[in-house]
């Protein structure tokens, strides 16, 4: 059984001074299979972070439904984790506070608490940052906070939004890996939304290509490398040709979505 | 100079005094030179023999102590009643389109005004006194504090939503520990307006205090000591202003790393 279903899901933004509403997301049917790795590529504006948004419940969809383990979602809960874009630790606390936020609003005893704030610090490799506050950590370190806050939840399906779009492309190679490797230890059933084709891959078993606005589902592509994944496969000629291929699936609608605006 | 160049903090200090400096002399250049009538403005000198008098033969530090205590008095209650108000609007929009408006137009009530009608209400007592402080900070911190709340990033409640958190746990974890160094920032800023309305308050119908002992000095045309109990004030305010920031730098470290 899948363990997340997108049912027709469309979203509409209502129209803003006296505008026409926008078509973000058309009706649009996704299943995605227990610890699956689904990355979600497309151009900016071609409602995947819509989607996405709707999947964690910080979003309605104007029709259709999102069922997780066959129960529809209505709004956010810990069992969907997010990793935004933007920084988004709680400034206030500590890396480690940080990393057992949701243990804590769960009622989780404190010295619970400290014990998996200290796997997921090692896991993440953070563990002499413990008590640092984010703003003293590079970005890269914010986002390793961030995902280690999501996993440190244990929720039943991990959503990312670009994690690592404001990253370098050093530091970002290192995420990837790094995510990559903690997905192949704990088997998380992941969703993960990107424009950057060599991340959709390298990351990926099944890469779902979406298109320009009015956005929907364009392809749904396997991605059949085998695992463990190391960073020199990018170079191997299966992953040239899924990137070839995915290039000219993406090229035609980044062309379109630049001659809508 | 270069435009946000940073400099030393020696510099920092040296330029900052330097004013004081500045200030003291140009005073002086006009009051010694005979520029100014005596009866305007008193000298420096004069000016300090008068805070000397004031202070040993006129009781002026318990003068001092009735203000300070007015206005802390006046303030905390305010700050009391306007902090957790504040908040509420803040987060919760019901409570704001129920009370904004309201709080809007009498922000706007100048404290002064109420004076006479206080007066008629409470006598004039400590009560009144705190009153004018309390009517001329309530409304300012509570439309203050509820902007400060409700203008916490949003991407960071969110991000607490997907880790679970419900209402009360927004608005106790994420709401106001991310609002309090604005908060107590807000704080600081209208402690410095309650000085004003305290003098103002102790001008009329006031037995003791700094603002009454400016009226009776006017009366005697001793600018002398009105210079000195407007000094007096300002250094008061510096040292609430820097104790203020010591503490907020002590309360939230993070806010400024």
């Amino acid at each position: 059984m899948s363990k997340l279903v997108i049912d027709n899901v469309s979203r509409i933004f209502p129209a803003v001074r006296g505008g026409t509403p926008t078509r973000a997301l058309e009706p649009t049917n996704l299943s995605v299979a227990d610890n699956d790795f689904v990355t979600i590529l497309g151009p900016s504006g071609c409602g995947k972070s819509t989607l996405l948004r709707m999947v964690a419940g910080l979003d309605t969809p104007t029709t259709g439904r999102i069922l997780l383990d066959g129960k529809a979602i209505t709004g956010p809960g810990a069992d969907r984790g997010m990793v935004f874009q933007s920084y988004t630790l709680f400034p206030w606390l500590t890396v480690s506070e940080n990393i057992s936020f949701g243990l804590r609003e769960r009622g989780v005893s404190q010295r619970e608490r400290n014990d998996i704030a200290k796997q997921w610090l090692e896991k993440v490799g953070l563990t002499s940052f413990a008590n640092h506050f984010p703003k003293q950590l590079s970005g890269g370190m914010q986002q390793r906070t961030a995902i280690a806050r999501a996993l440190a939840n244990d929720p039943k399906i991990l959503l990312l939004d670009e994690p690592f779009g404001a990253l370098d492309n050093q530091t970002r190679a290192l995420m990837q890996e790094l995510l990559l490797g903690i997905w192949e230890r704990e088997r998380k059933t992941v969703i993960f939304v990107t424009h950057d084709i060599e991340e959709a891959i390298f990351l990926a078993s099944r890469t779902v290509v979406m298109s320009a606005r009015p956005g929907r589902i364009k392809a749904d592509i396997p991605v059949d490398l085998p695992h463990p994944r190391h960073y020199t496969i990018k170079t191997t000629p299966a992953f040239s040709d899924l990137k070839a291929r995915l290039t000219e699936e993406i090229r035609v609608e980044a062309v379109l979505a630049a001659e809508a605006h | 100079m270069k435009p946000l160049a940073p400099i030393s903090s020696t510099a920092r200090v040296v330029l900052g005094i330097s004013f004081f400096v500045l200030f003291v002399a140009a005073w002086s250049y006009a009051t010694f030179g005979g520029f100014v009538s005596k009866t305007f403005l008193a000298n420096p000198w004069t000016m300090l023999q008068d805070g000397w008098f004031l202070l040993v033969k006129q009781g002026f530090l318990h003068d001092i102590g009735m203000t300070i205590w007015r206005v802390i008095g006046g303030f905390v209650l305010a700050a009391l009643f306007a902090v957790p108000i504040g908040i509420l609007m803040g987060a919760y929009k019901p409570i704001e389109a129920f009370l904004e408006p309201f709080v809007s137009f009498a922000r706007y009530l100048p404290a002064s005004a109420f004076i006479p009608l206080l007066i008629l209400w409470a006598g004039i007592g400590e009560l009144q006194k705190l009153l004018v402080i309390f009517i001329g900070s309530v409304f300012q911190l509570i439309l203050m504090v509820a902007v400060s709340v409700g203008s916490v990033r949003r991407d960071l409640v969110e991000a607490s939503l997907t880790l679970g958190a419900r209402d009360a746990g927004v608005l106790k974890r994420v709401l106001i520990p991310s609002a309090a160094p604005e908060i107590a920032e807000i704080l600081r800023l209208v402690l410095g307006w309650a000085w004003t309305y305290v003098i103002v308050a102790e001008l009329i119908g006031s037995s003791s205090g700094i603002g009454h002992m400016i009226i009776d000095s006017q009366a005697l045309l001793a600018t002398g000591q009105i210079i000195f109990g407007i000094i007096v004030i300002g250094i008061i305010g510096l040292i609430s202003d820097y104790a203020f920031k010591a503490a907020n730098r002590r309360l939230f470290p993070w806010s400024i790393i």
